[in-house]
């Protein structure tokens, strides 16, 4: 009998902490299944984050690094600074990526660090039960603005796809969301293209990845994701923000 | 053994680390200490190695992380300001079990400080360089040539024992120029890094290098476990020099360049007649506490030179159970102390004593 | 031999560097050596002096507080180090720079206008070495040989324009009478 449907390789034998309805399952799956296809995960470090995704180095089989909070890309320069061979890749949430460690962020991006950033927006803080993201959006609920992210107050969210493409360092940059079959091949199809590019030594990729967090946004997963659509994607417009490869081929 | 060059100590820690094999270096501009980084700047790539100035000290350590992960001699320097801000990387370095050497070339503090010598982060080294239960091995040099040999058994030491080593100097130290020759190789046997995570290359199950324990009673056992390498630490790397101790009466305690500066004192303390001698931490974590228990059988009273508040006195009184006075001759914020100074403390304990 | 040595004067006036080469050439000599420069942001124009010990004996402490031998290259300099001199020790003075004499009389002195030779000789910039071959010449334990052998070690291959100039400017000072 033929197998349609099957585990990646590189994701490992275990469940998962993630709540129900939780869309990290589906990204981890997608950057499993394109390590699989691609041949990289025997030599593929990850490096784990500090956020609800803290524990991805228990989800995938290849080797993995637990960094500090929003330390990610530094940890994956000093690894791939000293593994040329190998192929590294940050997993990271929003607080992570976009407040503690943006300076860590900007940087490996700037110095064109050949390294793949999954970076999971979701608009919250999950693992520490809900409070304003970096990426909460205008008016939006959390349990440290509970009337609402006033911006005079608060400040505005950040795009990350949008600031990271104003480098030159970066070489890929692409906002994708998880929230239909649709938009999940995109993903994939973004996830493939930029851990090809660090195999091709390209530099710096980033896939930003709108999610959603139902326990936290106090939904359930199907109303999390018509909430994404609604609201996350008017702010987070999905697309490419920058491609040297498609620049390259002009 | 080479030919003698001269070089300032900074440079020679970082001529040192490159022969004694590491490949990496990591670092933030700050002064006294900068000279490290151009060192490396200008020879590591040279070298087949990695030179990056990062974006921060926080930045600077966690590259340091990533590059011990892979399983590499790995190196970063700065200076007290800047040790704070590694301090968070550091009790990440030595929760997850990795090896690296951090040189930090003390300047005054707290705070901004100054950018004179200073031995001010002595607490910061041996007592607390982040948060949690641990402690890293400190060495402080008090010579060029000390440094060089210190660097080299500071990355021994990283690897055998999987942990931080600290390289404790100051800014005389980092600034000044001497004669050194460098070791043409350590002498210690390693294991092998099997625990390093460089791909799996399909011939091994996944390395994770990680820091964190949700099960308290895990967190306990891996601390239990740290903790027995350090009472072997303990038992077997404790150093320290002794000068003119055996019929001392009166024995200072210093170390790094404070310890300079108190020698000559002795010398002129024993051309007048006073029975002086030095101990001189050369490990200040492990601190040489047995030295010191020895020589406390005959001493009749100690003090500690120091270029801080007081802060090696509690070492001294706990290595010695409190057994004999423990005096303090100290400047701090940048200042340092004359001879003379030293002298006439001596001159007054050993006035106190008759 | 035991020589303490403090010099200074301004930034950018090449203090470092002659400090450089007595320490080498006393380490060619098989002597005991040290130099610890005074460091901080005014890297030119401000003050800039280094301790320089040249020793048959372990050095203890690399800091100068009472030099045997002063070398001051501005007024401010004198100054700060005329009254640390040890009693009986010697000070060379840049008189181009320093007008006033040295006050201690139990100081031996020498005032050499090496800002003008260098000027008046085309070497703007080695009124330090003129300096050093002065006191190589009245300080016992110094060679200029061995002073010419460390200015070949100190002075970069990519300056080797300079080297002939060093020598020239510590013979002009070796050979000045006053």
């Amino acid at each position: 009998m033929a197998v349609v449907f099957d585990r990646p390789k590189a994701l490992s034998k275990v469940s998962t902490h993630y709540c129900p309805g939780c869309t990290h399952g589906i990204i981890h799956r997608l950057v499993a299944e394109v390590l699989d296809e691609l041949n990289l995960t025997d030599r593929t470090v990850g490096v784990a984050p500090v956020g609800c995704s803290v524990m991805a180095y228990n989800y995938f089989e290849c080797d993995m690094v637990e960094a500090p909070h929003g330390r990610a890309p530094a940890v994956a320069t000093g690894l791939r600074r000293a593994l040329p061979e190998g192929i590294v890749f940050t997993y990271q949430g929003d607080g992570d990526l976009a407040a503690i460690g943006t300076a860590e962020t900007v940087h490996a991006a700037t110095r064109g660090e050949n390294i793949t950033v999954i970076f999971v927006n979701n608009a919250i803080y999950g693992m520490t039960g809900g409070q304003m993201a970096p990426t909460t959006l205008p008016n939006q609920i959390t349990q440290t603005t509970p009337f609402g992210r006033d911006v005079k107050l608060d400040g505005y969210p950040v795009r990350v796809c949008e600031m990271l493409s104003t480098l030159t360092g970066t070489a890929y940059a692409e906002r994708v969301a998880v929230n239909n079959v649709k938009n999940v091949n995109a993903a994939k199809k973004a996830i493939k293209k930029a851990f090809t590019y660090q195999t091709q030594g390209k530099g710096f990729s980033i896939v930003e990845v709108v999610s959603s967090c139902p326990t936290n946004w106090g939904l359930s997963p199907v109303k999390a994701l018509e909430w994404l659509e609604d609201n996350m994607l008017p702010y987070y417009p999905l697309g490419v923000y920058k491609d040297i490869g498609e620049e390259e081929n002009k | 053994m080479a030919e003698k060059v001269l070089m300032k100590g900074n440079e020679a820690l970082a001529e040192a680390a490159m022969r004694a094999g590491c490949r990496f270096f990591f670092g933030y501009p700050i002064t006294p200490q900068t000279e490290v980084a151009a060192y490396m700047a200008k020879h590591m790539r040279k070298n087949g190695g990695t030179y990056l100035q990062a974006e921060s000290e926080i930045a600077a350590i966690n590259m340091v992380l990533g590059a011990a992960s892979a399983g590499q001699r790995v190196l970063t320097s700065s200076s007290s300001p800047g040790i704070s801000l590694k301090s968070e990387g550091i009790s990440y370095l030595a929760g997850s079990d990795l090896p690296a050497v951090i040189i930090n070339i003390q300047r005054g503090g707290p705070g901004l400080g100054g950018i004179q010598p200073s031995q001010s982060d002595y607490f910061q080294a041996t007592r607390g360089l982040g948060h949690g239960d641990f402690h890293v091995i400190v060495v402080a040099p008090s010579t060029v040539q000390e440094m060089v040999n210190l660097t080299y058994d500071a990355f021994d030491m990283a690897d055998l024992y999987r942990m931080p080593v600290m390289i404790l100097g100051d800014g005389i130290l980092g600034q000044m120029m001497e004669p050194a020759e460098f070791p043409t190789e350590s002498s210690r046997k390693l294991p092998a890094k099997d625990w390093a995570t460089t791909g799996t290359k399909g011939e091994r199950k996944k390395n994770i290098v990680n820091s964190l324990y949700l099960d308290p009673a895990e967190l306990e056992r891996t601390n239990f476990e740290r903790y027995e390498r350090y009472e072997k630490i303990k038992a077997t790397e404790q150093k320290a020099e002794c000068f003119m101790t055996e019929d001392a009466d009166i024995v200072v305690v210093a170390y790094g360049a404070a310890a300079r500066v108190a020698k000559n004192a002795v010398l002129a303390a024993r051309d007048a007649g006073i029975k002086v001698g030095i101990v001189r931490p050369i490990t200040l974590w492990p601190y040489p506490s047995d030295t010191l228990k020895e020589v406390a059988k005959t001493a009749k009273a100690f003090l500690s030179v120091e270029l801080s508040m007081g802060q090696m006195v509690e070492d001294i009184k706990l290595s010695i159970d409190c057994a004999k006075p423990v005096y303090l001759c100290n400047r701090t914020g940048g200042m340092v102390m004359k001879p003379d100074e030293v002298l006439a403390k001596i001159k007054e304990i050993s006035g106190g004593l008759k | 031999m035991k020589n303490e040595i403090v010099i200074a004067g301004f930034g950018g006036q090449g203090i470092l560097f002659s400090g450089k080469v007595m320490v080498y050439a006393g380490m060619m000599d098989g002597h005991q050596v040290s130099w610890l420069p005074s460091y901080g942001p005014e890297m030119r124009g401000g003050t800039a002096n280094c301790s320089v010990i040249i020793s048959d004996s372990p050095i203890g402490s690399p800091i100068v507080n009472d030099p045997e031998i002063l070398i001051a290259m501005n007024l401010p300099s004198l100054d700060k180090f005329e009254d640390a001199i040890v009693p009986n020790g010697v000070a060379f003075i840049d008189s181009t720079l320093i007008t006033r004499k040295v006050a201690r009389e139990d100081v031996k002195s020498f005032y050499i206008p090496s800002t003008q030779m260098a000027n008046d000789n085309g070497m703007t910039g080695l009124a330090n070495m003129i300096m050093l071959g002065k006191v190589i010449r009245e300080v016992p334990g110094f060679e200029l040989d061995s002073i010419i052998a460390a200015i070949k070690k100190v002075v970069p291959a990519r300056k080797a324009e300079m080297l002939e100039k060093n020598i020239k400017a510590v013979e002009m000072g070796y050979n000045y009478e006053g």
